[in-house]
C-alpha cells in the first residue's frame, strides 16, 4: 500500500473548524461558568450564577413557548410534506414540481418574511381589503403574536420538509402498495402500514432539517413576532448585545445546542432502526394485507 | 443500470392512475401557500402607491431601486464578493477533506468527520454567537473579513458533505489502476481523483454560493459598522415596516432565483453527463 496522504488532505479541514467552530464553541462553554461583567463581557470568576437564571420564570416561559412554535410548526409541515411529495413523487411531470418547490426555498430568506407582512401587516393587503370592503372598521392586527411566527416559521420552513421526504418517496417501490391493495388491504391501510414504516428515514430527516431551525429561530420572532412571542433564539441576543449579560447568553446557548445535539442523536438511533426494519418490509407488505 | 429500471416498471404503469385526490388537494395546497405570497410581491411591485392598496400602474420603484439605491447596491457588491470569496476557499479545503475522509484511514478520522458535520446540525445563532465572542475575545476588529470566515466556515460542511456523495457514486478500482500504472499521489488526484468528483466540486461550490449570499442570522452577528450584505440591508429596510422599494427588489431577486435554479439544474445535468 502507498503511503498514507489522508492526514494531509484532512488537515486544512481539521485546522479551518478547530479554529472557527471548535474553540469558539469552547469558550461559550467555558463563558457559561464565569460571572459577568459589570459593562458586559465577563469576569474570570467561576460561578453558576448563568445557570441560576434559567430557572427565571421569564425565561422558562421563554423556553417553553420555543418548543411550542418549533413542534407545532414542525407537525403542520410534515404532515403537508408527507401527502405533497407522494403526489410530486407519482406524477409524470416530477423534476417540474421539484423545481417549483426550489424556487421559493431559493428565494431570499427575508424577502420571503417580508412577503407577509407585506400581506398581514397593519397597512398590508389582508387589512387594505378587509377595510374597504367594510367588513371592519379598524385594522387587525395579525401580525406579532405566536400565530403569525408559527405561520412564517412554516413559510420559510416547508421545503426543508419536502425535498427530504421527496427523494426518500420516489426511491419507494410503488408496487409493495398495488400488492397490498391486491391482498385486500383498504387504500388508507396500505399507506399506512406499508408506505409510512418505509419512508421512516425520509419523516425523520424532514423532522430534523424543520426542528433544527424553528427551535433555534431568531429572525422570524424577531421581526414578525411580538413580546410575548420571544424565543430562546431572541433572549441570546438580546443578553448578548442589549443587556450584556455574556455568561448568560451562553448558558441559554448552550440549552439550545444540548436539545438539539439530543434530537441528533436521537434521530440517529432512530435511523439505524428504520434501515434495520426497512429489510423486513417486504413481508410485512403480506401480513398487512393477511390482516385486513 | 438494469436493476433500477426493473422495479420501476410497475412505477410507469401506476403513472397514469390518478394518485388520488387527497394527496392532489394537499400538493395544490402546499403550492398555493409558497407562491400566493411572491405573487402578490411581483404584482404590487407595480403599484402606483406608496401603500398596499393598488393605485395603478407604475414603475416608480423600479426606477427608484435602480437609480437611486447606492447603498443597497453597494450591499450587493459586498454580498457577490464574500459569496465568490468564502465558497471558493470552502470549495478548496472541503474538497480536500472529503477526499482524505474518504479514501484514507488514520487515527481521529470518524471523530473529524463527525465535527466537520456539526456546524451544519447545531442552529445558526450559536455559531453565530460564538464567533462574535470569539472575535471579541481576540480583539478582532468586525468586518467583511470576519463576515468571510463564518461563511466559510458554515459552507465547509456542505461542500464537504456533497464530494464525499459524489465519490461514494465512483468506482475506486480507477485509483489503484492509477497507481499500478505508475502514478504518484499528486498526479492521481489531479489526472483521476478530481476530475471525477468534478460535477460533485461544482455543485458544493454552488451551494456555498447560495448558502453565503442567502444568510442572514449569522452575518448579522458578526458583522461591524459599514460591512453591509444584502440580506443585512434588507433587514434594516424592513424594520420600519412594508416599502414598495422592496417589493420591487423582490421581483428581481425572485426572477434572478428562477434564472439560477433553472440554470444550476442544466448546468449539473449537463456535467454529470459529460463525465458518465
Amino acid at each position: 500500500m502507498k503511503k498514507n496522504y489522508g492526514p494531509f488532505y484532512v488537515a486544512p479541514v481539521t485546522v479551518w473548524l478547530a479554529c472557527f467552530f471548535v474553540i469558539p464553541i469552547s469558550i461559550i462553554v467555558y463563558y457559561s461558568f464565569l460571572t459577568k461583567g459589570i459593562n458586559g463581557g465577563v469576569i474570570h470568576k467561576l460561578s453558576l450564577d448563568a445557570f441560576r437564571a434559567l430557572y427565571n420564570p421569564t425565561i422558562f416561559q421563554i423556553t417553553i413557548n420555543t418548543f411550542q412554535v418549533a413542534i407545532l410548526a414542525t407537525v403542520i409541515m410534515v404532515s403537508f410534506a408527507i401527502p405533497a411529495s407522494y403526489f410530486m413523487a407519482r406524477s409524470r411531470f416530477k423534476n417540474f414540481f421539484l423545481l417549483l418547490v426550489i424556487i421559493p426555498f431559493w428565494t431570499n430568506f427575508l424577502i420571503r418574511i417580508y412577503a407577509w407582512m407585506a400581506i398581514l401587516g397593519n397597512n398590508g393587503i389582508f387589512n387594505n381589503i378587509l377595510l374597504s370592503t367594510g367588513i371592519i372598521n379598524n385594522h387587525i392586527q395579525f401580525l406579532y403574536n405566536t400565530n403569525a411566527v408559527i405561520l412564517v416559521t412554516i413559510y420559510t420552513y416547508l421545503p426543508f420538509a419536502i425535498l427530504p421526504l421527496y427523494s426518500t418517496i420516489e426511491k419507494f417501490d410503488f408496487s409493495l402498495l398495488e400488492a397490498a391493495r391486491d391482498l385486500g388491504a383498504t387504500k388508507w391501510k396500505a399507506m399506512a402500514s406499508i408506505l409510512l414504516p418505509n419512508i421512516r428515514g425520509g419523516i425523520t430527516t424532514a423532522v430534523l432539517f424543520t426542528f433544527i431551525p424553528a427551535f433555534g429561530s431568531y429572525a422570524i420572532p424577531q421581526i414578525i413576532g411580538g413580546t410575548n412571542s420571544y424565543m430562546l433564539g431572541n433572549v441570546i441576543a438580546r443578553e448578548l448585545t442589549v443587556t450584556r449579560n455574556w455568561p448568560l447568553a451562553s448558558s441559554i446557548s448552550m440549552v439550545l445546542t444540548v436539545f438539539t445535539t439530543l434530537g441528533v442523536l436521537l434521530f440517529m438511533r432512530f435511523n439505524r432502526s428504520a434501515t434495520e426494519s426497512a429489510r423486513g418490509q417486504k413481508q410485512k407488505t403480506v401480513a398487512a394485507g393477511a390482516k385486513a | 443500470m438494469k436493476k433500477l429500471s426493473k422495479p420501476n416498471q410497475p412505477n410507469q404503469k401506476w403513472a397514469g392512475k390518478k394518485t388520488g385526490k387527497f394527496s392532489l388537494g394537499m400538493f395544490s395546497l402546499v403550492i398555493c401557500f409558497l407562491y400566493m405570497p411572491l405573487i402578490i410581491l411581483v404584482v404590487y411591485s407595480f403599484n402606483e402607491s406608496r401603500m398596499m392598496n393598488w393605485g395603478g400602474f407604475s414603475l416608480r420603484w423600479y426606477e427608484e431601486l435602480f437609480f437611486s439605491s447606492g447603498s443597497l447596491w453597494q450591499s450587493f457588491g459586498n454580498s457577490a464578493m464574500i459569496a465568490v470569496t468564502s465558497a471558493t476557499v470552502s470549495t478548496l479545503i472541503g474538497t480536500l477533506g472529503a477526499i482524505g475522509l474518504y479514501w484514507y484511514n488514520f487515527r481521529f478520522r470518524k471523530a473529524i468527520q463527525l465535527t466537520a458535520f456539526l456546524p451544519m446540525l447545531i442552529p445558526e445563532i450559536i455559531i453565530g454567537v460564538s464567533l462574535l465572542i470569539f472575535f471579541a475575545g481576540l480583539k478582532f476588529q468586525l468586518s467583511l473579513f470576519t463576515i468571510f470566515l463564518a461563511h466559510t466556515t458554515f459552507n465547509i460542511p456542505f461542500v464537504l458533505l456533497v464530494v464525499m456523495a459524489r465519490l461514494e457514486e465512483f468506482d475506486f478500482t480507477i485509483i489503484e489502476a492509477a497507481y499500478d500504472l505508475g502514478a504518484r499521489e499528486f498526479q492521481a488526484l489531479l489526472k483521476v481523483i478530481l476530475p471525477t468528483a468534478f460535477p460533485g466540486i461544482m455543485s458544493g461550490f454552488l451551494i456555498a454560493v447560495t448558502l453565503s449570499l442567502e444568510d442572514f442570522v449569522i452575518t448579522f452577528f458578526v458583522s461591524g459598522p459599514g460591512s453591509s450584505t444584502l440580506p443585512l440591508h434588507i433587514y434594516s429596510m424592513i424594520r420600519f415596516g412594508v416599502s414598495p422599494v422592496i417589493n420591487a427588489l423582490s421581483v428581481i431577486v425572485i426572477a434572478g432565483t428562477v434564472v439560477l435554479a433553472v440554470l444550476s439544474r442544466n448546468v449539473v445535468k449537463l456535467v454529470f453527463q459529460q463525465n458518465r
